[in-house]
Order: structure tokens, then C-alpha cells, then sequence
């Protein structure tokens, strides 16, 4: 039987707010252990939570974002459950009333397809602390550095038939989230994870299967993994004669497979009430269009401008749009390279990427700057120097941070353009093989490419290609 | 000295008749001397006192002195303490001691006050005898077999004994006012929002508000002076001006219209508690007030009500109280479902297990509609009549608790007669309003308490309606029989 796959996603970004959703203890991540928990993180009797106003002015820029309706009267309700991690006993969360309402994304997938995918919403909630197991003879250890950080949790539809639908989608979301500055997207550190709902059923039926849960995935990789191992395992199951579970379950990133956490029936009855402690949060329409003022321009429509403006492919513009600050890059590489789109375009993606990725750096922390990278393709497209040697410079201006022109200058990198140089070095390179003259003379035209590369040799590089094959041609007579 | 009203000591402290540490020794001598017996007190503070009372004369000397500077004064052992042990009545706080105030405790100590101690209560303020107390049962001075009332009871039992001229207390149900009618004194519950629970510890988030406890109106105005107020800590705090509470004592009440709910003279009321409240608004009459009938129509489903939103926030509320941070924790446990279940199990008396239940209950997938949610719905008709009746009327006035204090024990076996004994205060705290008892007289040698029900903030005016009652009597006046002389 063929099956169809059905996800949604809920995914967890953390807000870039420098407090706490509640308390005015420190976001910043990796410090001791229980140093950035104050009286109210630790769920000291009491204490009361005091909702940080920038977390909902994030929240609504999210919101806005994904065209998504911004609820008016938003309510904090309290989920109820007890571990040890979640020090009031309750995880301040919204329930019925979420900041943000419906909304949709759209996706793009290799094949150059587009889909809307449904947010059926996105709340804000606290964060829990970390229970740690290991070097605590036998016990566990709580760190409450991260209870209180600001969440939103974004939920989809189940409007994703595949991993790759999946991960376009966490991707896009990813994309969006640190374009807007509201989440670092880190995910090694957390900032950035999912919870993947996968379910099958047999192709076109309209019913959904039952679903099981995947929890907390911190990783592209990972989620697609999980998937589609989770979609075999429901396959085999269902193929066999069995029932898919409702259940919880883990995704073993070493066994790659994923395990059971909790059934249905042992899930946690939340008791979800409005949290007495806070009041509804009210904004009015001032409030939002103040920050829809601020929204910048967001990856699609600074794709589409890429293809207009630059002249780019639609599948260019979208590599240098997948974030902020390689958009902004890019850009400051055209203008430097006084517009020079295309080249800039092929420089970024090109040899800036392949170095930025071989040493598992971001764009943030390259070691050439826009202005030099663009001076090096002025300098390219001037004739100054040839692409090759371009390559050479862009090496040196990599570890020497230096500007083009003075590492062309330094190492007399200037390409040879003069035709009189040209030609004795052409001169030069037939009478020191004569036979093979003699040989190109007599019909064996392929051997164009050996005097090419014998001048370019012999130029250290710098004669200008163009102009080598011309005078060859011409030196050279015959066929 | 204990007999003063809080101006006459104000006076005295400034005029150098005495000192504040002379003060404070005479009420730490009196609770010496009867404590033993009445067991309002869970912790004394005499060495804290004594430090705060000579700082305070200090600034007495230098001038620099605030009206309330010097002036004694018991928590209820709910707010917390800078290092000072916090129990809230519980085993479970037992060890408990907080690294920060309540907001309420440092703006009384910025006022200048010095703290006597905490005061004796029902476990984590549910109760209305305080035997739900793991530190024991605070007696009633008037008749220490019988119970103060609570949860607040023993801020009760030590503002009537003359141990202390005012004290801080809190009320979710009627744990100031049924305490004060019981204890013959003077309790005041603000406006919800009007003083902060910043530090307070929660039972029911929605409806405890801390007030104030005191022999009379004006001294009661005086402590709420310092009290009240806008705390930023506190989302549920009121961003409104304070009024001048002690300067609005002497408005008139020529004219005032008091509303008198038919719902709280019926029947369960104690027929000489009815007596003496009747006679009391006979006394306003005769001030210049004019009286009204009018209905509370559900107030008869104000307890149901309650006893369902009460419990289901207490039982969040307590979940913090794990074994894992702070507080009791369970020896020997195996696991951690162990740790939570034994740490809980031995830590919670009986009455908060009772509530921690059905709060659970009515908050559980199935249920919450038919409970929670009926008991909100509930909670904004009571709302509502209040607010239609305020509408035709100044203040409502009422008995504050249907009997007189009852004998200790009597009522611990039967939960629902004792939910009743708040039957009249608990609408109050539903619809957030503001509500005092006064002492108005006695059956059968116990204070019977007024109830006082104002509108929203408008704290100034039944404060002024309890003054004006306080100057033509003196039911406030009476003192209890000291505890120990007795013996």
C-alpha cells in the first residue's frame, strides 16, 4: 500500500530578551549552575511573576510576520505538573487564549515547488530548568539557569507530507525568527527546537492516522531523521497487522531510532486554569502598529527584490537571503564592488561560503569584510586581475585582512595587459618548443592549450587569458 | 501603655513620655506573661525588637521620625521575613527562612514599626478556628476553650490580649474578619489590589489580600496608611492614588445609606448574634443613616463557589512545596515520586490535603467546567449583585460570622459547618470589595463582630463609618481578662 505522511510541528524558539519572562534574572546562557535563578525563578514562596513586556512586543512581531492574527486579550494560564526542573509546580504558559492566533508560512522546496503551510498558533511561556544526572553519585543535580527564560512556542497545522516539507518549513521559521532579532536560533544551546507530531495513512484517505510525538529535537539533521524513521517504524507497524500507539516518544540521535517516553494514558492531566497571579495582556491597535513600524524587510520580499534588483536566479537570491546578515553582506559587496551583482553574488556563494563552511563559521564572523570583498571583485571586473589570480588574493585577504589593491600591489599581482610584453613572452614560449610549433602548424589545433598554459606559466599567472589567446593565434599561424 | 490608642502612642513617643524600647518591652512582657496560654505567637522576635526600637528611638531623637515610628506590631506568619523563619503555619515551612521581605514588611519597616513576632495561624491560611495550626491552636482571650477564629487567629488573639496594638493578617475568605469578630477587635480587609501580596505566601491568588488588625477604626486607618499602595512586584496591585485614610475618619455619615442584605439575617444566623448586630445599626440610625433592605441573591452559592476556585488555586499554588528546594523533605525516600508523595504526605496537615484534593479535582479534564468554570460564572453574579446593590446603597452592614467563637474542637470533625462560619465574608473576597468587622457588642460573654461591606477602594469611608460608630461606643474598649491571671 503506498502511505501518505502527515506532520505538523511545534517548535520552541527562545526570545532574545536580555530577563526573564517573569523576573528580572539574566537570559545569558552558560554561566554556573543556579546563578541566574532569582527568588521567583526558583519558585520561592511568595514571589510573583512580573510579565516582561518585551517578550510580548517580540511575540507580536512574530506575529506580524506570518500574517498571523495578534489576539487583543491574550490570557497566561498555569500548566500543572510536577519535576523536579519545574520549581513552581506549574509552568506559566498560555492555553486558550494565545498572543498569537492563525497564521501561514510559505515554503519552498528543492524542486522550486511552493506551499502554504497553516500556524494554527504561537504563545509565550517560561522555560523549566535543566535536570542534570551525571556526577551526582546516583542523584540529580537541578540547574535553574534557564527556568523563566521567554518561549514561544509556535504550532503548525498538520500540513506537512514529508521531512523535506518538514524541515523547508523549521527552516523557513529559523530563517524568520532571527531576521526579525526575536531568537539567536541557536540550537546547540537550545535556542532553537522542535517537537515533531508524525502520523501515516493510506494515500488520499481524508482521515488522519494516529499520531505519536517526537520530542525535543535540536537539530535540522535530526528532525529529518527522526522522521523518517519514525514513518518506517509506523509503515512496518501498520503493515503488519498492528496499531500505531498514541504515545511520546524520544529520538536517539545515536541509535538513530526512536523509543517510547509515555503513553497517552500516562500523560499528565495539566489541570490548565488562568494564572491568578498575572492579568490578561491587552494591546491595543497604537500598540501593534508601532511594531509593525519596525519590522524589516523579511526574507521573501528581500528575495524577490534579489531577483529584481540584482538580476539574481531565484534560487541564488534565496541562498543569500537565508539570513540577515548574509543579505546585508551581500549587498555591501555589490555596492563596494560599485554594483557588480552577479560577480559579488558568485564571490559570496562561492569561495566566501566554502571557507566560511570549511571553518564552521558564520557570516558574522568572516574575516574579510563586504568593502574588501567587493574591492576584489572591482578589481576582477576592471581586468586588473584575472580570476584565477583573484582566487590568490582572496586567500591572502583571508588571513592577512588586507584590502585587494594593496595585497595585488604587494605581490605584483597586476595582470599583464600590455601587448608588447605579451607577445615577447609569447616569443619566448615558441622558441622553446619548437616541435610543438611545428606540430600545431601541421593541424594539431588542441595544442592552443599547451602554449596557453606554457605563457600563463611562464607569466606567473598574470597575463591576461583573453589576450594570451589571441596573439597565440595570431604568432602562431597555421590550422 | 497597652491600652493606648496607635495616636496617643505616637504622641507619647515624640513628647519623649516613653521610649519605644520601653514600649516594646511592655509588649513583650505581656505576650511573656499570657502567650503560654493564648499561643498566638509562633516566633518572637525580642532581640530583632529591641535593635529595631532603639534604632527607632534614635530617629525619635533625631527628629526624623515617621507618625508610626517606634510602634509595635505583630506579622502573621504568612508575610515573610528577611531572616526570619516563615512557616505559614505548616510543617512544611517549619524550617523555613526567607531571603527576602514582603513587600508589606519592609514598607512597615520603612514606616519605622518594630516587629514583635509572627503570629500563630491556620496552615497555610486555611481554617476559620486556627487549629489547622502545626504549631497548635491560638486561643480566644475571651474564653481561651474557645477558639480565635481564622485563619488570622492569632493576630486576633494577640491584638484583643493587649499584646499588640495592630497587626498584619490576611483574608481569602474571612481570615481578618471572622477572627476580629470572634477576638472582639477591630480587622479590616482592603480592596483586592489595594495592598500588595508580594512576599505573602499564596493559598488562593485570586482572593487573599493582606489587612490589618486593630482595637480600633483609626488605628486600623493608621496602619493601612502604611500598607497600602501600587507594587510594581505584585501584577495584581492597583495603580491608584492612596486616600488619606486617618484624615478621612471624621466625614459624616449624615445621610448615609447602609444596605442590609436580607440573604445575611436569615436563617443558620445565631438569634443573640442577630440581636446585637440589629441593635448596632439601630446606633447608626440614630447617627444620621438611613437603612435599606436589599437582596444578595446568590449569595446563598458564595461558599459553594468558593469552596471550589479556593481549592483548585491552592492546589497550584502548593505544588511548589515539593521537597526538592526548600522546606520539609521526607528521609529515606526510594524515588522520586516517593520524595514528593512522603515530603507532601507528612508535611501537609489534614485540611490542606483536603483542599489540595479538591482544588485537583475540579481543575481535571472532565470536571473543569462543571466546577471551576461554574464557580467563576458564579463568582461574577455574586459580582454583579454587589455591585447592583451599590448601586442603591453606601455601605452594607451585616453580622461578620453567624455565631460567637465556639469551643475549641467542636468543629474540626465537620469541615462544612466550619466553611459556614464564613458563610457572610466569603462574597467579599468573590467580588474583591472591601470589608471590616467591628466589635459591636456580646452574646453570652463573647464579641459579636458588625460587618461592614465597602465598594471597591472605597476603604476611606467604611473606615470612616466604623470611627464614627468607635466614638459613641465602646464595645472596642473592652479588654479580655488577662491570660494567666485567670489560672
Amino acid at each position: 500500500m503506498e502511505w501518505e505522511t502527515v506532520i505538523g510541528l511545534e517548535i520552541h524558539a527562545q526570545l532574545a530578551t536580555r530577563s526573564k519572562i517573569f523576573s528580572a534574572a539574566s537570559t545569558a546562557y552558560g554561566a554556573e549552575p543556579n546563578t541566574q535563578a532569582c527568588a521567583i525563578d526558583l519558585g520561592m514562596p511568595g514571589m510573583l511573576p512580573v510579565l516582561n513586556a518585551e517578550a510580548v512586543r517580540m511575540a507580536v512581531k512574530f506575529g506580524l510576520a506570518t500574517n498571523s492574527a495578534i489576539t487583543r486579550r491574550s490570557v497566561f494560564a498555569r500548566k500543572n505538573y510536577f519535576y523536579p526542573d519545574l520549581p513552581k509546580g506549574y509552568q506559566i504558559s498560555q492555553f486558550e487564549l494565545p498572543i498569537v492566533g492563525e497564521g501561514s508560512i510559505e515554503i519552498e522546496l528543492k524542486d522550486g515547488t511552493r506551499k502554504h503551510v497553516g500556524v494554527t498558533r504561537a504563545h509565550l511561556e517560561e522555560d523549566a530548568g535543566k535536570s542534570l544526572h551525571e556526577d551526582f553519585h546516583g542523584m540529580s543535580g537541578i540547574d535553574l539557569n534557564r527556568a523563566g527564560t521567554p518561549l514561544i512556542e509556535i504550532v503548525s497545522e498538520p500540513d506537512m507530507r514529508s521531512a523535506a516539507e518538514a524541515i523547508a518549513y523549521m527552516k523557513k521559521i529559523h530563517t524568520l525568527v532571527r531576521y526579525l532579532e526575536i531568537c539567536d536560533g541557536n540550537m546547540q544551546e537550545g535556542s532553537f527546537r522542535c517537537d515533531a507530531n508524525v502520523s501515516i495513512r493510506p494515500m488520499g484517505a481524508s482521515e488522519f492516522g494516529t499520531r505519536t510525538e517526537l520530542k525535543n529535537i535540536n537539530s535540522f539533521r535530526f528532525v529529518e531523521r527522526a522522521i523518517n524513521y519514525e514513518v518506517e517504524r509506523q509503515i512496518d507497524v501498520l503493515e503488519s497487522g498492528g496499531t500505531v500507539t498514541q504515545e511520546t516518544r524520544l529520538y536517539d540521535t545515536n541509535k538513530n531510532e526512536t523509543r517510547p517516553m509515555r503513553s497517552k494514558e500516562e500523560a499528565n492531566d495539566y489541570r490548565y486554569f488562568p494564572d491568578p497571579d498575572l492579568l490578561p495582556v491587552e494591546l491595543d491597535e497604537d500598540y501593534i502598529a508601532a511594531i509593525a513600524d519596525t519590522l524589516p524587510e523579511l526574507p521573501d520580499a528581500k528575495s524577490t527584490r534579489f531577483q529584481q534588483e540584482y538580476g539574481l536566479s531565484a534560487y541564488d537570491a534565496g541562498v543569500l537571503t537565508a539570513s540577515r546578515e548574509l543579505a546585508d553582506f551581500y549587498e555591501a559587496t555589490v555596492t563596494a564592488a560599485k554594483g557588480a551583482a552577479k560577480p559579488a553574488a558568485n564571490w559570496v556563494m562561492g569561495e566566501l561560503a566554502g571557507v566560511l563552511n570549511k571553518q564552521g563559521m558564520d557570516i558574522g564572523a568572516s574575516q574579510v569584510n563586504p568593502e574588501q570583498l567587493g574591492g576584489l571583485v572591482l578589481r576582477i571586473e576592471d581586468n586588473t586581475i584575472s580570476g584565477k589570480i583573484a582566487k590568490e588574493v582572496f586567500e591572502a585577504m583571508w588571513s592577512e585582512q588586507q584590502d585587494a589593491d594593496a595585497i595585488i600591489e604587494a605581490r605584483g599581482l597586476r595582470q599583464i595587459t600590455d601587448t608588447g610584453a605579451i607577445e615577447s613572452l609569447i616569443d619566448e614560449v615558441i622558441e622553446a618548443h619548437p616541435k610543438q610549433a611545428e606540430q600545431y602548424r601541421g593541424g594539431a589545433g588542441k595544442l592552443l592549450g599547451f602554449f596557453v598554459g606554457q605563457v600563463m606559466k611562464r607569466s606567473q599567472g598574470k597575463a591576461n587569458p583573453g589576450m594570451v589567446n589571441k596573439v597565440l593565434r595570431e604568432k602562431l599561424g597555421g590550422s | 501603655m497597652h491600652k493606648a490608642s496607635v495616636a496617643e502612642l505616637s504622641a507619647a513617643l515624640k513628647a519623649r513620655k516613653f521610649s519605644s524600647e520601653e514600649l516594646v518591652r511592655a509588649h513583650l512582657a505581656r505576650i511573656h506573661a499570657q502567650d503560654s496560654e493564648l499561643n498566638s505567637f509562633i516566633t518572637i522576635t525580642e532581640t530583632e525588637a529591641l535593635a529595631a526600637a532603639s534604632q527607632a528611638d534614635r530617629l525619635i531623637a533625631a527628629g526624623e521620625a515617621g507618625p508610626l515610628t517606634g510602634i509595635p506590631l505583630a506579622h502573621k506568619d504568612i508575610f515573610c521575613t528577611r531572616g526570619v523563619r516563615t512557616s505559614c503555619g505548616s510543617k512544611m515551612l517549619d524550617n523555613f527562612v526567607p531571603p527576602y521581605d514582603a513587600t508589606v514588611v519592609e514598607k512597615i519597616a520603612n514606616a519605622g514599626m518594630v516587629v514583635l513576632g509572627k503570629t500563630n495561624m491556620d496552615e497555610f491560611a486555611m481554617g476559620s478556628s486556627n487549629e489547622n495550626s502545626y504549631y497548635g491552636a491560638a486561643r480566644n482571650p475571651w474564653d481561651t476553650s474557645r477558639v480565635p477564629g481564622g485563619s488570622s487567629g492569632g493576630s486576633a488573639a494577640a491584638v484583643a490580649a493587649r499584646m499588640t496594638p495592630l497587626a498584619t493578617c490576611t483574608d481569602t475568605g474571612g481570615s481578618i474578619r471572622q477572627p476580629a469578630s470572634l477576638c472582639g477587635i477591630t480587622g479590616l480587609k482592603p480592596t483586592y489590589g489595594r495592598v500588595s501580596r508580594y512576599g505573602m505566601v499564596a493559598f488562593a491568588s485570586s482572593l487573599d489580600q493582606g489587612g490589618i488588625m486593630g482595637r480600633s477604626a483609626e488605628d486600623t486607618a493608621w496602619l493601612l496608611s502604611a500598607m497600602a499602595g501600587f507594587d510594581p512586584k505584585d501584577s495584581t496591585s492597583v495603580d491608584r492614588p492612596v486616600d488619606d485614610y486617618v484624615g478621612g475618619l471624621n466625614q459624616s455619615i449624615e445621610g448615609l445609606t447602609i444596605g442590609l442584605p436580607r440573604e445575611h439575617f436569615g436563617e443558620g444566623l445565631d438569634p443573640e448574634v442577630g440581636a446585637v448586630v440589629e441593635a448596632a445599626i439601630r446606633q447608626y440610625e440614630k447617627l444620621g443613616a438611613k437603612v435599606k433592605e436589599i437582596d444578595l441573591p446568590n449569595s446563598p452559592l458564595s461558599v459553594p463557589a468558593y469552596y471550589v476556585v479556593a481549592p483548585a488555586e491552592c492546589s497550584s499554588n502548593l505544588s511548589r512545596f515539593d521537597g526538592v528546594r526548600y522546606g520539609y523533605r521526607a528521609k529515606h525516600t526510594k524515588n522520586l515520586q516517593d520524595l514528593y508523595t512522603r515530603s507532601r504526605g507528612e508535611a501537609f496537615g489534614e485540611e490542606v490535603q483536603r483542599r489540595i484534593m479538591i482544588g485537583t479535582y475540579a481543575l481535571s479534564t472532565g470536571y473543569y467546567d462543571a466546577y471551576y468554570l461554574k464557580a467563576q460564572k458564579i463568582r461574577r453574579l455574586i459580582s454583579n449583585d454587589f455591585r447592583q446593590a451599590f448601586s442603591e446603597v453606601d455601605v452594607i452592614m451585616g453580622p461578620t460570622s453567624p455565631t460567637t467563637a465556639f469551643p475549641l474542637g467542636e468543629r474540626t470533625d465537620d469541615p462544612i459547618t466550619m466553611y459556614l462560619s464564613d458563610i457572610y465574608t466569603i462574597g467579599v473576597n468573590l467580588a474583591g470589595l472591601t470589608g471590616m468587622s467591628i466589635p459591636a457588642g456580646f452574646a453570652g460573654g463573647l464579641p459579636v463582630g458588625l460587618q461592614i461591606i465597602g465598594n471597591y477602594f472605597e476603604e476611606a469611608r467604611i473606615l470612616s463609618v466604623a470611627h464614627r460608630y468607635q466614638q459613641v461606643t465602646d464595645w472596642h474598649t473592652q479588654a479580655p481578662p488577662d491570660a494567666g491571671s485567670q489560672a
